[in-house]
């Protein structure tokens, strides 16, 4: 369609200079839009109550679609499941003898875990969870990758919180609003978290690229002793999670590590648990490096010293 | 005439005579679309990668292609702002880029007034693949070469979607401008 012809401004001195006024708005909105957008990149939480507001606006529509995902996902599940049933309840009567054999195994060792724990003094709690919530929704069409929780302020939730499900670690709070709260994904470019593998002590770095998958880089070089198959958990370094939570599983050896796929993925998670963060003290002496650790001499050091870098925003 | 037919001056909507559109819905239908496919993606699906192309972008798009004039000049301010809000970029990347989008476009149209659908299109796949490189650019992540392989699907559905968006702008501009009071 052409443009409308009173968009010509021709000899009438009132339409040249709204058409002038227009051209010069638009470009103050583009030059207002560049000087934010370098207030951001320089300061990311410059604009965190504002976009608190609207998380806070967005979240109830968002449980209502992550209501209505989660059960067509059911749905979809339950007619596979039934055609499925019978080969499926051979299998499965097979794993619980399996499992139970399992589960005998590892009273045993959970009983002589903790008589070693007493013998060695150790006390360790368990973390209760702060916050229960739903995935409202992530960022679908940005190169940043975070999810929008339905719990925030109001209900305890403070940013650098770890975010888990059932399955491992899902991410960590960036930003909270009244009631919700931002989430880094593990995936997101710019997220960085201490692992160690299962079953040793084998120390890495599990960084995301962005596209899905994260980078597991080993603090010792040397021979690379991972292997496909390996599940990264986490190592408890840095502060903000607790030790032995599942992360990943690797799926492809690189020379300096490996490439990791998440054992929670967000897209098949209804409900995530937000913990406390392990370490406060840790978390605390990391942002602010001047300052001295804390003078009471039985809070032993942090094992890795390079969880500062877990910090990156 | 109406003594012999009383609906001979009328349609199946009522009486062709004495209406008008209602001001409010026809100037707030372009706004709210726009922010409502800003909205859309974050509630769709919680994803490990981006996958939705830039809804609110290619619906302003497709406001600002088929109905020239309608938006002023300056609208990618503001819209871009309630974009930022939502979309998980840094603040301002959608003020800045949705008012240059708006400014180059306004300056190719100045050169080709006479425009079709097909050309449309060229322009919307273009200014699309131009927003999303720029929006990875700024988007404060290391863009690597995985993201951007990743992130490649999203440049062909924006593309693709043009046509689906148009059709669904023209029947909202249908909506905006149908018959909602009678006057006099």
């Amino acid at each position: 369609m052409a443009p409308p012809s009173s968009r010509r401004s021709g000899f009438s001195k009132k339409a040249q200079f709204s058409l002038f006024t227009g051209y010069l708005l638009a470009g103050a909105g583009a030059l207002l839009g560049f000087a934010l957008l370098l207030l951001s990149l320089w300061q990311p939480a410059a604009f965190a109550p504002v976009r608190g507001v609207a998380s806070d606006a967005v979240a109830p529509a968002g449980e209502v679609t992550a209501a209505a995902r989660s059960g067509s996902q059911g749905l979809f599940d339950g007619i596979t499941g039934y055609l499925r049933i019978g080969r499926q309840n051979a299998a499965l009567r097979e794993e619980v003898e399996l499992a139970r054999i399992r589960l005998a195994e590892a009273d045993a060792i959970a009983a002589e875990n903790r008589r070693l724990k007493s013998l060695l003094a150790l006390e360790e709690g368990e973390a209760t969870p702060v916050a229960t919530a739903r995935l409202v929704g992530s960022t679908a069409t940005s190169g940043r990758r975070m999810a929008f929780l339905g719990v925030g302020r109001s209900d305890g939730v403070v940013p650098g919180m770890p975010v888990v499900s059932e399955r491992g670690v899902i991410g960590r709070v960036l930003e909270t609003g009244r009631n919700s709260a931002r989430v880094l994904l593990l995936t997101d470019s710019e997220s960085v978290l201490p692992v160690r593998r299962a079953k040793d002590d084998v120390v890495a770095f599990a960084e995301g690229r962005g596209d899905g998958l994260l980078r597991v880089r080993l603090i010792n070089l040397g021979i690379n002793p991972l292997e496909v198959g390996d599940l990264m958990v986490t190592s408890g370094a840095g502060g903000y999670y607790r030790s032995g939570v599942a992360v990943a599983l690797i799926t492809k050896i690189t020379p300096d590590g490996g490439m990791a796929r998440l054992l929670a993925e967000p897209s098949a998670t209804n409900y995530v648990v937000v913990e406390p963060i392990y370490q406060p003290d840790a978390v605390r002496a990391l942002r602010r490096p001047r300052d001295p650790l804390d003078p009471a001499p039985e809070t032993s050091p942090q094992p890795g010293g390079n969880a500062s870098e877990q910090d990156g925003e | 005439m109406e003594r012999l037919n009383p609906r001979a001056r009328s349609d199946h909507y009522g009486s062709r005579i004495n209406r008008t559109q209602s001001p409010l819905r026809a100037g707030s239908v372009p706004y709210l679309s726009i922010m409502l496919g800003s909205l859309v993606p974050v509630l769709l699906i919680a994803d490990v990668m981006p996958l939705l192309p830039p809804l609110g972008f290619l619906t302003l798009l497709a406001w600002r292609l088929m109905r020239p004039g309608l938006l002023p000049l300056w609208a990618g301010a503001p819209l871009g702002a309630f974009d930022d809000l939502v979309s998980g970029q840094p603040f301002g990347s959608a003020v800045l880029l949705w008012s240059l989008a708006m400014i180059g476009i306004e300056l190719i149209e100045a050169r080709f007034p006479w425009r079709g659908f097909w050309q449309d299109w060229f322009t919307a796949a273009l200014v699309a693949i131009l927003y999303w490189f720029a929006a990875l650019l700024v988007s404060g992540g290391e863009l690597t070469s995985e993201l951007l392989v990743v992130a490649l699907p999203q440049v062909l559905l924006s593309v693709l979607l043009y046509p689906i968006l148009a059709r669904m702008v023209a029947s909202l501009d249908r909506f905006r401008l149908a018959r909602a009071r009678r006057i006099g």
